[in-house]
């Protein structure tokens, strides 16, 4: 009888009911939680999106003060507004990940360090009145120990900062990670992307202080020499030829 | 009730599973960083450890011997996906910055530690008060860690300015290393050395005897 709970059908017949029973209450908790997840997703995407516009969110309604923006899908190859994917479903992190939907970068071009790049991007529209008020586009490349992915905000005039921030990144927290300090975050909007008349962007960090009134350098984070260093690069990337510098020429002479 | 009084608040100082059994170190590194989500971990990791003792206490009669650490995983396992699903729906800030740390309560010692130990032998409900107990031991080490590294780190406590910073205008240059998960080690031998300076029955008898001088 000592033995009865040690028989080999009895270890079976344990194990079994176990596991069934297991996964029901785990995929259960999964199910039902799924759409409060996903919402939640979605809303800090938005709550990212709307944070690099330098749109403050009344009350915390999201969805009021996301109203004003558009998203739209941007052929990189083109450089123009394209509807060959759904908008609303469409993942440019999960794209980059399928060959057929994204391209690989050599080496010259990838001052990034991102390897491939999707073939579309999802882009926000900020719109007014007058038309476009500014624009969002999304960033990423790598710094010290991670891919950072943000957002930069860009005037009417497709020219002048108006927001930069990242939602996700594991740099040094104190000196790379203070990439998130609001101080410095504070420092991009007003500063010129490109200087007069040339596609190259101008814009980047420099070691130290940035001379008052220079309109393309930022400080540099002190401490951070190569987290400094990916900002630069990936900012320098999205925004030059293999970026969004063809869609941003297009779009300002009408072409988008 | 003098019994269940010494399961649950037993292991806090006088058993501490961090301090004396040094079991669950890891996390205690890793989380500790701000108060904020050390208090979260402590919660998931306190729900963990007494639900997977209860549970296991529950079936201890019927699991066979033979897989029985297999049987505990699943359990621990299942509860800590579940607890990883309620956060991620419900708090989900906290969820993002504790990563990978909540899927880790599965390999957290110390819910191991209790499910073998205590739940193996005892009925469910002094276990669950076991897995209380011990999940308190674990949380009063690791707020009071991160309430030193915070407060040291970032100036801050529950992100609230406690210490204004050098960088924001303030006084205080902050300490780097604080920030940083070694740090935590030396938290916690402090935390330690504070302990055993009150229980010194928990010093640990000196492993080794000194040689006589020689000529």
């Amino acid at each position: 009888m000592s033995n009865a709970k040690d028989s080999v059908s009895r270890t079976v017949m344990v194990a079994l009911v176990l596991c069934v029973v297991c996964s029901v209450i785990v995929s259960a908790a999964a199910v039902m939680l799924r759409g409060k997840q996903q919402e939640n997703a979605i809303n800090e995407k938005k709550f990212n999106i709307l944070a690099a516009a330098g749109i403050e969110v009344v009350d915390g309604d999201l969805e009021a003060a996301f109203a004003t923006i558009t998203p739209k899908l941007v052929d990189m190859r083109t450089g123009q507004f394209s509807t060959g994917e759904d908008v609303m479903t469409y993942n440019m992190r999960k794209a980059v990940k399928d060959p057929a939907k994204s391209r690989a970068l050599t080496s010259e071009q990838d001052i990034a360090s991102i390897r491939k790049q999707s073939l579309y991007s999802t882009v926000y529209l900020v719109e007014g009145e007058q038309g476009i008020e500014r624009i969002i586009l999304p960033i990423h490349g790598y710094g010290l120990w991670s891919t950072l992915y943000g957002f930069i905000a860009l005037e009417s005039d497709l020219n002048t900062v108006a927001g930069l921030g990242f939602y996700e990144h594991s740099e040094t927290p104190g000196l790379g990670g203070e990439v998130d300090n609001p101080k410095w975050k504070a420092l991009w909007p007003g500063k010129k992307v490109y200087a007069d008349g040339s596609y190259a962007p101008a814009i980047g960090l420099i070691k130290g202080k940035a001379p008052v009134g220079d309109l393309h350098k930022v400080d540099g984070l002190a401490g951070a020499t190569l987290t400094s260093n990916g900002v630069t690069n990936l900012v320098k990337f999205w925004l030059g030829k293999n970026g969004f510098a063809p869609f941003l020429t297009k779009l300002k002479a009408g072409e988008a | 009730m003098s019994k269940t009084r010494e399961i649950l608040l037993g292991p806090i100082f006088t058993n501490n599973p961090i301090a004396l059994q040094i079991l669950g170190v890891c996390s205690a590194l890793a989380v500790t960083s701000s108060l904020n989500v050390t208090i979260v971990m402590c919660i998931a990791l306190t729900v963990v450890t007494a639900f997977s003792n209860f549970f296991i206490a529950l079936i201890r009669k019927h699991i066979p011997s033979s897989i029985r650490i297999i049987v505990q995983m699943i359990i621990i396992a299942s509860l800590v996906i579940v607890v990883d699903q309620v956060l991620k729906a419900y708090a989900y800030e906290v969820s993002k910055q504790l990563s990978v740390f909540v899927g880790l309560i599965i390999t957290n010692c110390i819910v191991m530690g209790r499910a073998e130990a205590f739940a193996m032998q005892n009925p469910p409900i002094p276990s669950f008060f076991d897995g209380i107990g011990n999940g308190l031991g674990y949380s009063v080490v690791l707020l009071f860690v991160a309430t030193v590294r915070e407060l040291t780190g970032s100036g801050t406590l529950l992100g609230f300015e406690i210490l204004p910073l050098v960088t924001n205008g303030g006084w205080y240059y902050s300490n780097g290393l604080m920030l940083l998960p070694p740090s935590a080690f030396f938290v916690i031998g402090g935390f330690i050395w504070l302990l055993r300076n009150s229980k010194v029955d928990q010093v640990e008898p000196v492993e080794y005897k000194l040689a006589s001088h020689t000529k």
